[in-house]
């Protein structure tokens, strides 16, 4: 469906840990709350040790998804599998997973240690066996030393911690989070993304994660699922969701996008032309789309694979060497800057009012070009860039 | 050139203004002046006590040493104690009950729950006489405790509402993701409950208890008609002494009930705050 090429299939994120086996399967499930359809007979299987991210947005029936591995709701039709295990009759507290709640939900009036070794004392681990366990859990967050706290003496991410040591004490095949970083300020939430990555490889636990940050998916993850409105959108890498999307739903999602309407004027083996009516020019693409000939389709490109280069009055479009003269290449005016500090995103407008985004790493202290606000430029992209989207 | 600046009082410095320090004072004046004028006559050294004519703790001695008062007062306490371990379990029940489940008729349930306390007190009391009269005779001449069962029973189904209206005000700043969480990491319903459900209902718990007992400690109207000739209770004596004459046993009487009630307010409050104090997730 997509317009992958093999040769430009990047290569998947480093996970030696992952395993063939299917850890969990969901089976044609489907959950309705009376009329309202809030998981769409879903299709998948997540693998050991995959740091698996369920993405969308809010209502897309994603948390409902973990929630049924948790054993916190039932599907209304099909069937959850956790180890090759049916696990339709079991109630939460027999299940093995456990999970890190949103909110942490840290017992208040428990000590921290209290509140890690509560699984294993519901479990009957003996004195002496619970305690080491404990502090090695939490050890293993970095919260040596805090066991004889109360939560409300912890910052909101150490709270954190305790959450995920008190899930992880209890040695779960999966552990569950629902939308772990969303309650942190921005530099702990940097901070915990990579924490939660070298705790995954530490442990070796399969994680899913549940959140509606594209950018939380991406990095920290080694597959992600897109839902939306109760429907698995597209299942792949990080790296795949983001230049191969199968969908405008899933391109406009992840990352930020330029999309234009188009129609597939040309379909061949080698190459493609699209005909947007909103870009002055052809856009051609160097490799075939399985699409009939003049049906509608989208072409989405990312701001960053759009190059700005000056434009005089009157001169002659640049060419790009690895399209035809006159494709790929369109003019327009600056509108809009802004600055990031490390970037600078830049507002164009096309000839067709349509405005376009793109984005300039700044390589130097002092930018040479200075490009300028009304100053006219020609936005060019390569034959490889464009995605091209048949729905 | 020094010159003394005297600062006028800020606009929310209330206490520095003087209409509002003498509204504050009769205040004050109003609550507590009968208070401590009933506790300084306990001490008052005349039987027809109204005018001072000196220390004495003679009245206390004989509240002491008058059998039927003392009677009197432990039946309230044990009718009050017995009151409020009834009303917190029921209390707390049914509030767990309103505040989990969805079920026809819920709407009635919580009305009629509410009855007690809004429905003027003479009518329960009537309500109750007629109930243990004609419905549900309570059987005489029981052994103690047992022949004060009427009076308890008439005190719990006033007092319960309010224990279920507290833990249920308390219940509504429950965050459900600690059941789930509990359930979670392995705990049955029954454990999730007891480790999670009560700890957080605790406060709203003692509130409640505190409600309980003072209201039954406190009760005349029902009390009186439920009560038999061998089941005083402490206010229902206050009153039939009353009748003969204002002594200044009556005072003493008074005056340790005061001092009782407020100790017990003090170490409910004092629990209450021992508790940690939770952060709002």
């Amino acid at each position: 469906m997509t317009d992958a090429a093999p040769s430009n299939t990047p290569a998947a994120k480093p996970a030696p840990h992952v395993k063939e086996n299917a850890i969990i399967r969901f089976e044609n499930i489907t959950k309705r709350y009376g009329k309202v359809v809030a998981v769409e007979n879903v299709n998948l299987e997540i693998r050991e040790g995959e740091f698996f991210a369920l993405l969308g947005p809010s209502g897309c029936g994603k948390t409902t998804l973990l929630r049924m591995l948790a054993g916190f709701e039932t599907p209304t039709e099909g069937r959850v599998f956790i180890d090759g295990r049916d696990v339709a009759a079991l109630p939460p507290n027999k299940r093995p997973v456990n999970m890190v709640f949103q909110s942490y939900a840290v017992f208040p009036h428990m000590k921290v240690s209290d509140n890690v070794a509560y699984g294993l004392k519901m479990d009957g681990v003996e004195a002496g066996e619970i305690k080491r366990r404990v502090d090695e859990a939490l050890d293993l967050v970095k919260l040596g030393g805090f066991g004889d706290r109360m939560p409300d003496q912890l910052s909101g991410g150490q709270r954190q911690r305790v959450a995920l040591a008190r899930a992880l004490v209890k040695r779960p095949r999966v552990l569950l989070l629902d939308e772990p970083l969303s309650a942190l300020d921005a530099k702990l939430r940097d901070q915990m993304r990579s924490e939660l990555t070298s705790l995954q490889e530490k442990v070796g636990i399969t994680f899913i994660m549940v959140t509606h940050d594209q950018d939380e998916a991406l990095a920290i993850a080694t597959r992600c699922a897109v839902m939306n409105r109760g429907v698995l959108t597209q299942v792949a890498t990080p790296a795949d969701l983001y230049e191969f999307p199968n969908s405008r739903f899933v391109a406009d999602f992840v990352g930020s996008v330029n999309m234009f309407e188009g129609v597939l004027d040309k379909d061949e083996q080698d190459h493609a032309i699209v005909r947007a009516p909103e870009l002055a020019a052809p856009v051609y693409l160097d490799h075939g789309v399985t699409g009939a000939k003049g049906s509608t389709v989208w072409v989405a490109l990312r701001p960053e694979k759009i190059e700005m280069h000056k434009r005089a009055e009157g001169s002659v479009a640049m060419k790009m060497e690895d399209a035809p003269a006159g494709s790929n290449v369109v003019p327009g005016i600056i509108r809009d800057i802004v600055y990031l500090g490390s970037e600078t995103i830049f507002e164009i407008e096309l000839e067709s009012g349509r405005r376009v985004k793109t984005f300039r790493s700044n390589l130097t202290r002092y930018d040479q070009e200075d490009f300028t606000w009304d100053e006219p430029v020609w936005l060019a992209w390569h034959a490889c860039s464009p995605a091209v989207l048949l729905s | 050139m020094a010159r003394e600046i005297k600062e006028k009082p800020g606009p929310l410095e209330y206490m520095r203004q003087w209409p509002l320090r003498v509204i504050v004072g009769a205040t004050l004046l109003f609550l507590y002046l009968p208070l401590i004028t009933l506790m300084v006559f306990s001490f008052n050294n005349s039987r027809r006590n109204i005018v001072w004519q000196g220390f004495t703790l003679d009245y206390y001695e004989k509240a002491f040493n008058n059998a039927s008062l003392l009677q009197a007062f432990t039946n309230s306490l044990t009718i009050a104690f017995i009151c409020t371990i009834v009303s917190v379990v029921l209390g707390a029940l049914s509030a767990v009950m309103l505040w989990r489940f969805r079920f026809p008729g819920k709407v009635l349930v919580e009305g009629g729950m509410a009855l007690p306390i809004v429905v003027p007190e003479i009518c329960m009391g009537v309500a109750m006489l007629v109930f243990f009269a004609r419905v549900m005779p309570w059987p005489q001449g029981l052994p103690w405790p047992l022949n004060l069962g009427a009076i308890t029973i008439a005190h719990i189904s006033f007092a319960f509402p309010f224990v279920a209206t507290v833990v249920r005000a308390r219940l509504a700043s429950f965050n459900r993701e600690l059941e789930e969480a509990a359930k979670d990491l392995g705990a049955s319903e029954w454990r999730t409950f007891w480790d999670v459900l009560v700890p957080h209902m605790q406060p709203g718990l003692i509130a409640g208890a505190l409600l309980a007992f003072t209201l039954s400690l406190d009760d005349f109207v029902i009390t009186f008609f439920t009560a038999g000739p061998d089941t005083i209770t402490f206010p229902v004596k206050v009153y039939s002494m009353l009748r003969f004459s204002v002594t200044p046993e009556v005072n003493a009487a008074s005056t340790i009930l005061i001092v009782v009630t407020v100790v017990l307010t003090a170490v409910g409050l004092h629990m209450q705050s021992q508790e940690p104090k939770e952060k709002k997730a």
